[in-house]
């Protein structure tokens, strides 16, 4: 019963806003040809899943994403433990990356443009540079926020330094790893887009210019609906892998700890 | 076996430095139960962090069977006062337990049958398979407690194990390391700040001084054994060697630090 209100509750909101997205463009109120009715745009939608170039568009999107996240990934998490771990590092690397952090993302665009022309290599490119961050800082969080408790533990009972590493200190980073994960899934997706949109790198951002410039608005609406889909899929994806790994984590455990 | 010799202790260098271990010696026997006690504060933890290698003394050295100990000697096994985060979240009962055994040359069925041993020694055999934070707090000790045990270590170190467990409990606790180290015939330090629980466990209580840290007083416990909570703590014996201690503690420590 709850559950069904629960469900309703959450539903509600969204169903609200399309049925007033549509009464607003019937009546004019948003001029039709700019804001077609949200129904014509479902239609529309749902007539691009026939489609073969449609899919293709988000193949080549999730994988722009894909590959993004995975050199992100490869670069971030080694890099992070590396600086992490060590004071001296940790120092000397310090002011690089509050340098070259905060450098917008599609601020590099020209020079991906200038390195590797308009094709994948380009959003791949900007998709790692922007996904890189995120996760290589919280990786470095993780590293700063191991238990000594835990650490002196390992050392007590003799484990080598390597050990150590893999058994106490990189599972209890973990935490922020996927967190980092999680955040830069969203950003390399964001960059994959915006590389599609603004290079012109085959994709739904490609798709999407194209269908505003042959008037086809509907179409634009729908394939922006879809990145929003697939950012909201992908993110629950990761949310679930999360709780799978980490069921041990005091933010996922079902069960409650005795009392003291 | 275990032989402590004007260990000292300074934190930080030049005028900031603080003296937290000023000059320590003494010897723990072979099967010998030694508690040591001294006021909060008064560098327990230090001390027990310099036996076990895990810290540098300033001065003095830590010989264990006649060798000078530098850094984690494998006859050592060490329980921590904050047993849920000496134990590894994602590992099992069993996982956190068989951890310490990797260097230990055993095969895999002595590796699973000291596992299994040391937890059914503290009594928590059908729980070999759950996580620590599925545990009590007072279980979750016991783990800790059966980690260091598999191990096989000639000298338990203890450092304030039962200070965050509640009353019931910990009487418990006490009676269970009163048992394995019977079993294990493991020899035992103990540190605590609880006066009650170092007569009341120890063969030897070793009495500190607060900060910077000197041997006050090192006293024989002349009680018959097995100890049990109840008669034991009758005795008056036991009544007079505790208020001895604590008139010790109480006198040596200023006004103002007494809590």
């Amino acid at each position: 019963m709850t559950r069904t209100l629960g469900w309703a509750q959450t539903w509600a909101g969204v169903v609200v806003v399309l049925a007033l997205a549509e009464l607003a463009s019937r009546t004019e109120v948003l001029p039709s040809r700019y804001f077609p009715p949200i129904s014509q745009t479902f239609l529309t939608l749902v007539g691009q899943l026939g489609r073969g170039s449609f899919w293709a568009a988000v193949g080549h999107t999730l994988e722009g994403w894909a590959l993004g996240l995975g050199f992100a990934a490869l670069l971030a998490i080694p890099v992070g433990v590396a600086i992490g771990t060590s004071r001296l590092r940790y120092r000397a690397c310090r002011v690089l990356i509050e340098f070259l952090r905060p450098i917008p993302s599609v601020a590099l665009i020209p020079l991906a443009i200038l390195i590797y022309g308009v094709g994948l290599e380009s959003k791949v490119f900007l998709a790692t540079f922007a996904a890189f961050w995120p996760l290589m800082i919280q990786t470095l969080y993780g590293m700063q926020d191991i238990d000594p408790v835990a650490v002196d533990t390992a050392r007590v009972f003799g484990l080598r330094r390597s050990e150590r590493l893999t058994k106490v200190v990189l599972p209890s980073a973990v935490p922020y790893v996927a967190t980092g994960l999680r955040i830069s899934s969203t950003v390399a997706l964001i960059l994959a887009v915006t590389a599609e949109l603004v290079i012109g790198s085959a994709g739904l951002g490609r798709e999407i210019n194209a269908a505003r410039a042959g008037g086809a608005t509907e179409l634009m609406y729908a394939l922006t609906i879809v990145t929003g889909l697939i950012g909201w899929g992908l993110n629950g994806l990761f949310t679930r892998a999360e709780r799978r790994v980490l069921r041990w984590h005091p933010s996922q455990r079902t069960v409650e700890g005795g009392a003291l | 076996m275990l032989e402590v010799m004007g260990l000292g202790k300074t934190y930080g260098e030049g005028e900031r430095a603080t003296r937290a271990i000023a000059d320590v010696s003494f010897k723990v026997d072979e099967g010998e139960f030694v508690c040591v006690v001294g006021p909060s504060g008064c560098g327990k933890t230090t001390l027990l962090r310099c036996m076990s290698g895990l810290l540098q003394p300033s001065a003095g050295r830590v010989l264990l069977d006649g060798r000078q100990i530098d850094g984690p000697p494998e006859q050592v096994g060490f329980v921590f006062q904050e047993y849920s985060r000496s134990l590894l979240p994602w590992m099992s009962v069993r996982e956190n337990i068989a951890l310490p055994l990797r260097h230990k040359r055993l095969t895999k069925n002595e590796r699973a049958r000291h596992v299994e041993e040391a937890v059914g020694s503290v009594g928590l055999t059908g729980f070999i398979d759950h996580y620590p934070w599925e545990l009590s707090g007072g279980m979750q000790q016991r783990v800790a407690i059966a980690r260091a045990l598999a191990y096989q270590p000639e000298i338990l170190l203890m450092d304030e194990p039962f200070a965050s467990v509640d009353a019931q409990t910990r009487a418990d606790l006490e009676d269970l390391v009163l048992r394995v180290r019977t079993a294990y015939g493991v020899t035992v330090l103990f540190v605590t700040h609880d006066i009650d629980e170092a007569v009341y466990l120890g063969d030897r209580v070793i009495v500190l001084t607060s900060a910077p840290t000197q041997v006050h007083e090192i006293l024989e416990v002349d009680l018959p054994e097995p100890r049990d909570q109840v008669e034991t703590k009758e005795l008056p014996e036991f009544t007079h060697m505790r208020a001895h201690i604590f008139r010790a503690i109480k006198r040596r420590q200023p006004a103002e630090t007494a809590t």
